[in-house]
């Protein structure tokens, strides 16, 4: 593969891996975030993974950008060898419909569905975090099933509670904070995907999967209760 | 233990760091001060450690009482600070006494105080940062902008007291038009050779959209290549500057997203974002390109500003 490097201005550098999404590009991205890390580098200030591009953040006043391209030029010799980490599948539980997935009976009639067919499909097979961006915590997936995609709404609301799961065109997501959004929401998850005063802060790293799962109005006051006692443990298990 | 009491607490006065580091992956905006040079400087003045926490008022400055003895310096947009009335000079160590207070006239030029106490303020940190972050309700004080009536704990101070000040000719002048100096940026090829020509030789205004967030402008139109105003989603840096297929340039500041989908035409050089920083709606700039090794001189440059700052003068106890 070829890597790019891009200045972002005297304080970041890009490393570009690709042109278009794939995991596999993906994949390059987070092997040069865990090579680098480990290099620990005086000067590096930040990392922004994304689709195809590790963007470095560094203080030019403590390294050049000349020094910085050397470490990066020898450590994306490493590569090719490195495997990375086993990927964790997230299980998140939401509760679609009603007054939490106000937008569930659209999607349904827009793709000409029932409400329980889209549920279906929604929880029925596993996204893949690309990234996290826009807001703390909020998760870039794909692959989600293209039966269910639906346009976003014409004019966005201007509050959507944390934890609100919607569809915007062929992508699916999870709101981690309240904010003003257009995505359908069809659900909402009583999981925290951000806890600024609790270790890890976030639930999701990019490379997990998210495996959405359907529960009840009961099940759904129950994980709440226990989220808020912080008793609740999401369920992890490995990619196979 | 030494505090400040919020009297009155002007537009928007939050607390602000060095910024909230590490978290970027997770979405997590850096936040911390908007004009960094005159934080640090602040700092500097009273001995504090670098990353010690300040206030940065905007337009318009509190009133602030001390509960003890301790020193206080403000840095940054000149808002005539004043202590029990008499004017104080601003780069500057003062010292004042317990029931003194810090209050200002009115804004005179720039657009950003910065106001350092002695050993800093020590509300807790969230993430490791006191750095208040509005959009999402963390860092700083309860995650908000000050109110009447609120009490900021101040650390111990580092140092016996010493009087500092930073020769004027070291500041930078905040006027009401700049030249901004840019890298150019990684899709710079998604612009019309005129696209690049209004970006770099004609002028932009200040919008009042403009925030800790991003900076919006106005002008020409920037005109991108058929198609080419969107992007894969990717990591955004201090001063990136995005434009939208409106073709109107957002510099991206200390609250800015982590990611953006719109084309990076260039990015603001750091020692620039201090200038930016202090720039109001309504006020006019043009970019200018510059290379990666004259921007890096002109941070080494800065620092050369902060030895002469750390050297002292006279040292009083």
């Amino acid at each position: 593969m070829t890597l790019k490097y891009i200045p972002s201005g005297d304080s970041a550098f890009i490393i570009k891996a690709g042109d278009e999404i794939s995991e596999e590009i993906n994949r390059t991205v987070r092997k040069l975030l865990i090579r680098l890390e480990k290099e620990k580098i005086n000067g590096i200030t930040d990392f922004i993974p994304s689709y195809n591009e590790l963007m470095v953040c560094y203080d030019h006043s403590v390294i050049d950008y000349r020094q910085l391209l050397d470490i990066f030029r020898s450590c994306a010799a490493d590569l090719d060898t490195m495997e990375l980490p086993e990927q964790s599948v997230i299980h998140v539980p939401v509760l679609y419909g009603g007054g939490y997935g106000p937008d569930l009976p659209y999607v349904a009639e827009y793709n000409n569905l029932t409400e329980d067919e889209v549920i279906e499909i929604h929880s029925s097979s596993a996204c893949f975090v690309y990234m996290l961006g826009f807001t703390p915590g909020f998760c870039y997936l794909g692959g989600m099933d293209q039966r269910i995609a639906t346009p976003r709404q014409e004019t966005p609301r201007l509050k959507i509670p944390s934890g609100s799961v919607g569809i915007a065109d062929g992508q699916t997501g999870i709101y981690p904070i309240e904010s003003p959004g257009g995505w359908q929401i069809i659900g909402k998850t009583p999981v925290r995907l951000f806890s600024p005063d609790k270790k890890p802060e976030f639930l999701f790293n990019a490379g997990d999967y998210v495996q959405f799962f359907p529960v009840t109005v009961d099940e759904y006051k129950h994980i709440t209760d226990e989220v808020d006692h912080g008793v609740y443990k999401v369920r992890r298990t490995k990619k196979t | 233990m030494a505090s400040v009491i919020i009297n009155s607490a002007g537009l928007l006065t939050t607390v602000q760091d060095a910024g909230r580091y590490g978290y970027q992956r997770y979405g997590m905006p850096v936040s911390g001060a908007m004009d960094v040079f005159s934080y640090e400087l602040a700092n500097l003045l009273l001995g504090n450690d670098p990353g010690a926490a300040c206030l940065e008022a905007t337009v318009s400055g509190p009133e602030i009482v001390f509960t003890d003895e301790t020193t206080v310096a403000v840095t940054g947009a000149d808002m005539g600070p004043h202590v029990n009335g008499m004017s104080i000079a601003l780069n500057t160590t003062v010292i004042v006494k317990k029931g003194d207070k810090l209050g200002f006239t009115g804004l005179k030029s720039g657009c950003r105080s910065y106001i350092a106490f002695g050993g800093g303020i020590v509300v807790p940190p969230v993430m490791g940062s006191r750095s208040t972050y509005l959009r999402a309700g963390i860092g700083g004080l309860e995650g908000r902008a000050l109110r009447k009536g609120d009490e900021l704990p101040l650390g111990e101070a580092k140092e016996k007291i010493k009087i500092r000040s930073i020769p004027g000719n070291l500041i930078p002048e905040y006027g009401h038009s700049q030249v901004i100096r840019v890298i150019p940026g990684p899709e710079v090829q998604c612009f019309e050779a005129e696209g690049l020509r209004s970006f770099l030789t004609t002028e932009y205004q200040v919008t009042a959209q403009s925030d800790r967030m991003g900076y919006r402008l106005s002008g020409e139109m920037i005109i991108h290549k058929e198609g080419k105003a969107g992007i894969i989603s990717a990591g955004i840096s201090a001063g990136t500057v995005q434009v939208p297929g409106n073709g109107q340039p957002i510099v991206l500041m200390a609250d800015r997203q982590t990611s953006g989908g719109y084309a990076r035409i260039a990015n603001v050089i750091t020692a620039d974002l201090t200038l930016l920083a202090q720039m109001m709606p309504g006020d006019t700039l043009r970019f200018k390109e510059i290379t990666l090794d004259h921007a890096r001189q002109l941070l080494i440059d800065r620092r050369g500003v902060y030895l002469q700052c750390l050297s002292g003068r006279t040292g009083r106890t």
